[in-house]
């Protein structure tokens, strides 16, 4: 198990790695990396001036053994905008997104388990059919339209919710339900897709034959079985859920990790931009160890 | 009916999978859109594209359904007073044709790559493997948010990014079945018989692979339109004076309150597009599976 | 005790369908039979003769739709079993009539122990003595032979071997003493000689419990070892039905002869082409070795597997060798070695004289044109996208040098007919044949680049009974007409005693007995081929146990 943990950290960090080597060259071999890193407007001193401060007029490859250097010791640069570290910008704006996604993850996974196997359990059924239909919608919409159209309804026509910011409950309701759209929709056709096939399994013929009773067999056995493919295909769309994030806290001016992202990238901080990369990527690390441990735990034939 | 009535040959593949579309109503509705929207896409903007650009004064922010200024202002103007279905014809062309660029590209590159990683045991198949898990352990909008704003916002490198984004997905399915195929017993016979590796992969396994990653492509159209529409949204996608659907929604964001229509029909297509393509994968996935292909079929049952 | 009273089960008429897009496909078709206390029925047939659908019904499995039982009465002890609603079906399930399958690890839940399992069964009938539940689930499990079992109640499906999760199914299947217990195929995935031990077992308990047993199998030697009574099936109707050794002894209906035929047991043995043997070698293996090291636990060592363990064999023109061996006793890998689809750990094979293992290149491809195989399953040795003209001349599309393009098309056809199929056969696709006829055009692609050596891996062990018999004989008429020499590997020792001039008995990577095949079945020296001869299970007519006894006992047992 240790040495399991041991090589997926490794892999993990070559990934975070390979990522940040990835984005340093490709900023360095588009062009002139002040102009990603200075203000549109700023004049040709400046930028000279910037250049020759942050190394820029050395070898590519010093400037990345630098920028290595820098990394182990955890100077991740300043935000150009905010004058303050660029990490503490990121770890500023993480919690929000967190919470965001955890709320809708939670409610969509809930969800879509209860949907996807009442409809599997009658399948061709009308609730099947409703179940279905709506599950393809939430998967096929986009999430910038759901959510302009929900301030149209919700907060410019009945005035019921806020259009945008932080709070209490009302400032909750629609970044929530427009991350959980896709989420939920994938999932219940996931859900339902094991279910049927778990269903259709030999084992479950000999609990047919045992007399076992049908509510028991479906929530017992097929549900049991279907929910490890679940567990892969739900940490996958966590993963995507950032960028759920990112439209919706654009949309609703949620200051989380997304909205951040775009900020810096239309402000052109670069420092904060690379923050959040590696916020973001160590977050998905934890989260895929989290589900390779529950995996393990629920299926008795996986041992690492 | 006549489709039920004894069989004197058997019917062709074409002909049966037609008979099983007309059965399910949601399905065919989904093809004729899409059939519909393909025509448009192609032939359309030869049609209208000079009304797409046209300022008019007097129809700025025109309300839709208003039939006076003619049938291509039916759904409104936008706030230079554009026909907006006019627009939505010559948007379609774009949004469909960048993401049929990115699926061909995605596909190809993913399915060769695949290939090549599940047939070689070398040291190039886990170098592709690792980067491949780099790509998929990040989300693909932010990735795509990052090269964007280091290659520079184009139509050629918003098809690059999607691709990137998606190969990873062709890539691991052609592998899982390569490496799965590889140790199929007609392989084995081919071996034995003195076929070469070039045989083998292209002869052999080739043809197995392709209905699998075409299936995929089917479904990944509706996520790459999802994705391009959320980049272009969000401003970093495709630039004036080019647009897709995406685009469209972005600039009727700023007149939710005022003119409601500019925004809501893009989204609306956008929507109904990615819809009809969803419904129809789930269904050719329920007539390919043989365990489900009776619920489309129409069962007959012996005399009593 | 009048007999009336005897009859647990009565099945009458019963008609099921299949319902797809085309005529509906009738799996059975006006089945009746009666079921004894006590007794064992055996449902024998081919697959595809609708014996496992019959059963279904009884236990109420068959989904409808798809299915769709057309007529039919079922009464199992006075009640009705077409007309129960789901609690009453349920109820009967697993306490009154009780199911065991052919696969065990695909019909034992993966995520769940065993135990757990097991203990579902007094669960769902109520009858769970707080506490005790664990108790009797230990006592099951030794009673069908499981050791250590307080300690294996807690393991997972896929921590037991084969044999060992048939026997869990089965004490689930008697935990609450069953009327009747279906029995699917259970020993057919299973080696010889834990057939043997798994039958003894279904008998010992029949005597025991005094429960009826109904028996599906396809093979003729389990069926006789098991039966009181048989039905044959053949294309979902009953053909034949009546005393074992009545149906055993004097069948009566063609297809119940043509089967009883086909048992290698009962052919009389084909003339010995002595020539042969006298052959000059064609093919001579020595000290051939296969290791592979295997990671056992999270800290173990890694051991060495001897997967083949110095074998040494000559084979000559024109002779057939028989490898012989269960499951993992390493036959199959000489074959992938033979065929250079696998290196050997050590070891050389004169193939004519040069050596298989050090060819290269051109002299590797001579030699593949040279030998061919033929794989246990012929549906998957073809590639499903490929017609049966590009399977056959696929050879020739590899070595051009063997036949110009304008003779292909002429030459498919020659095959086809070689093997006993139709010219027109070419432009069809594998899944269009049967397996018998499959094998047949994985021969003819075999004979395509003129072979002086074909080996057979499991060539006809995927094959029905009858079918089986007729691939042979093809393959040892077309050894007469073209002096091939054959390698035929297989774990049915039956099956070769007609066909191999010279046996090969191998276990755990060793060759344990070589011998000619009449000295060897004649006088068996190796213990371990003894066993296998004596695992073939023998009529039960012939046994002390016969059918009246344990029905006796039954009864007094039931009261």
């Amino acid at each position: 198990m240790l040495s399991y943990l041991g090589r997926r950290s490794f892999h993990s960090l070559v990934s975070v790695l390979g990522l940040l080597t990835l984005v340093f060259f490709l900023t360095r071999l588009t062009g002139d990396p002040s102009a990603l890193y200075l203000p549109l407007d700023s004049s040709i001193e400046a930028r000279t001036a910037f250049a020759r401060l942050n190394g820029l007029d050395q070898p590519i490859y010093w400037q990345f053994l630098q920028y290595l250097k820098d990394l182990l010791d955890l100077d991740f640069g300043q935000s150009l905008r905010q004058n303050r570290s660029a990490m503490e910008v990121a770890l500023e704006a993480f919690p929000q997104t967190l919470k965001l996604a955890f709320v809708a993850m939670t409610l969509s996974t809930l969800l879509a388990v209860l949907v996807g196997s009442l409809a599997a359990a009658r399948p061709g059924s009308r609730f099947d059919r409703i179940a279905s239909i709506v599950s393809l919608g939430g998967a096929s919409a986009p999430d910038f339209w759901i959510a302009i159209v929900g301030i149209l309804i919700f907060a410019v026509g009945f005035e019921l919710l806020p259009t945008s910011g932080t709070g209490g409950f009302a400032y909750w309701v629609m970044p929530v339900f427009v991350l959980m759209l896709r989420p939920f929709g994938l999932l219940v056709q996931v859900v339902r897709g094991t279910m049927l096939s778990a269903l259709a399994s030999p084992y479950i013929r000999t609990a047919h034959a045992k007399g076992m009773a049908r509510r028991k067999i479906i929530f017992g056995h097929a549900l049991r079985n279907s929910l490890l493919p679940v567990i892969t295909v739900a940490g996958d769309l966590a993963t995507g859920l950032i960028n759920g994030a990112v439209v919706v806290e654009t949309i609703f001016g949620w200051p989380g990790i997304g909205k951040l992202m775009i900020d810096s990238i239309i402000q052109r901080d670069f420092a904060v931009v690379q923050s959040t990369i590696l916020v973001t990527a160590i977050a998905i690390f934890v989260l895929n160890i989290a589900i390779d441990l529950l995996y393990a735990a629920l299926d008795p034939r996986i041992r690492y | 009916m006549a489709l039920d009535a004894p069989m004197t040959r058997p019917k062709s593949r074409l002909q049966v999978v037609l008979i099983y579309l007309m059965r399910d109503k949601f399905a065919l509705a989904s093809a004729l859109f899409l059939v519909l929207l393909i025509s448009l896409a192609i032939f359309g903007p030869l049609w209208v594209g000079d009304e797409a650009g046209r300022l008019g004064l007097r129809q700025r922010n025109l309300p839709p359904f208003d039939f006076e200024q003619g049938w291509l202002y039916v759904l409104g103007a936008d706030t230079l007073g554009r026909p907006i279905l006019a627009r939505l014809i010559v948007g379609a062309q774009n949004t469909l044709a960048i993401a049929a660029a990115a699926v061909v590209c995605s596909m190809t590159i993913g399915g060769a790559l695949g290939l090549l990683a599940g047939y070689s045991e070398r040291w190039y198949s886990q170098l592709i493997m690792r980067l491949a898990d780099i790509v998929m352990s990040f989300p693909s909008l932010l990735l795509a948010l990052i090269v964007l704003y280091t290659l520079g916002p184009s139509i050629i490198n918003l098809v690059i990014v999607l691709a990137i984004t998606r190969v990873p997905i062709y890539l691991r399915t052609c592998r899982a079945e390569v490496l799965e195929l590889r140790e199929r017993m007609f392989v084995s016979a081919a071996r034995s018989m003195g076929a070469g590796s070039g045989r083998i992969l292209f002869r052999h396994i080739s043809p197995l692979v392709l209905p699998t990653l075409m299936t995929i492509a089917a479904v990944d159209f509706a996520t790459v339109i999802l994705a391009e529409s959320a980049l272009s949204f969000l401003g970093l996608g495709i630039q004036p004076p080019d647009f897709t659907w995406g685009a469209m929604v972005a600039n009727g964001r700023g007149y939710l309150t005022t003119a409601w229509w500019i925004a809501f029909w893009p989204g609306l297509a956008i929507m109904l597009t990615t819809l009809s393509l969803n419904i129809l994968a789930s269904w050719a996935r329920m007539v390919a599976d043989p365990q489900q292909r009776w619920r489309v079929q129409a069962l007959r049952k012996a005399a009593r | 005790m009048s007999a009336a009273r005897d009859i647990i089960l009565d099945l009458k008429g019963l008609t099921v369908d299949f319902l797809s897009e085309e005529e509906p496909v009738r799996a059975v078709d006006s089945v009746s039979f009666q079921v004894r206390r006590g007794e064992t029925l055996v449902i024998l047939g081919e697959s595809g003769s609708g014996k496992s659908v019959s059963t279904g019904t009884i236990m109420g499995l068959i989904d409808c739709p798809p299915g769709d039982i057309v007529a039919g009465t079922c009464s199992f002890d006075g009640m009705d079993l077409m007309c129960l609603d789901a609690e009453m079906r349920r109820d009967l399930n697993g306490r009154r009539i009780a199911m065991i399958f052919q696969d065990p690890l695909a019909y034992l839940n993966p995520v769940y122990t065993v135990g757990r399992q097991i203990a579902e069964v007094f669960e769902s009938h109520g009858d769970a003595g707080e506490g005790s539940v664990r108790e009797r689930v230990v006592k099951l499990l030794e009673r069908v032979g499981i050791p250590d079992a307080r300690k294996r109640a807690d393991f997972y499906p896929h921590q037991f071997s084969g044999g060992q999760r048939q026997r869990v199914m089965i004490a689930m299947a008697i935990a609450l003493k069953p009327d009747i217990l279906i029995a699917d195929e259970p020993t057919t995935a299973l080696d010889v000689s834990v057939q043997a031990q798994i039958l003894d077992l279904l008998r010992d308990l029949q005597r025991e419990t005094g429960m009826a047993i109904i028996m599906i199998t396809h093979d003729l030697e389990v069926a006789a070892a098991m039966a009181d009574r048989v039905i044959v099936m053949n294309a979902g109707k009953i053909v034949e039905a009546g005393k074992a050794e009545n149906v055993f002894q004097e069948p009566k209906h063609p297809y119940t002869r043509r089967l009883i035929e086909a048992v290698p047991h009962s052919r009389p043995a084909v003339e010995r082409r002595r020539s042969a043997i006298q052959g000059e070698p064609l093919l001579r293996v020595k000290h051939l070795s296969k290791h592979y090291l295997l990671k056992a636990g999270f800290f173990a060592e890694k051991r060495e597997f001897r997967a083949v363990d110095d074998v040494n064999f000559t084979l000559r023109r024109g002779e057939t060798l028989g490898i012989v061996g269960e499951s993992g006793s390493g036959k199959s890998s000489i074959a992938r070695m033979l065929l250079r689809l696998n290196e050997p750990t050590a070891g050389k094979a004169f193939f004519a004289g040069e050596d298989i293992f050090k060819l290269e290149g051109p002299a590797l491809g001579r030699f593949r044109r040279r030998v061919q195989m033929v794989f246990q399953d012929p549906f998957g040795s073809m590639n499903p996208r490929m017609d049966v003209r590009t399977i056959i001349s696929e050879p020739w599309a590899i070595h051009p040098d063997i036949l110009p393009r304008a003779q292909w098309a002429g030459r498919v056809v020659e095959l086809l007919e070689l093997v006993g199929l139709k010219p027109d056969h070419a432009n069809r696709y594998p899944h269009q044949f049967s397996g018998g006829q499959r094998q047949r055009i994985a021969i003819a692609r075999a004979l395509a680049s003129d072979p002086e050596m074909i080996v057979c891996d499991e060539a006809v062990s995927a094959l029905d009974v009858s079918i089986q018999m007729q691939v042979v004989e093809l393959l040892a008429d077309l050894q007469r007409r073209l002096g091939l020499a054959y390698i035929f590997i297989t774990h049915d020792l039956p099956i070769v005693r007609h066909f191999a001039d010279r046996i090969l008995v191998m276990k755990q990577g060793r060759v344990v007995e070589e011998n000619e095949t009449e000295a060897l079945f004649a006088s068996p020296q190796h213990e371990y081929t003894q066993a296998l001869l004596q695992s073939v299970p023998r009529p039960k007519w012939l046994r002390g146990d016969a059918a009246l006894q344990s029905t006796s006992e039954g009864a007094i047992q039931q009261g």
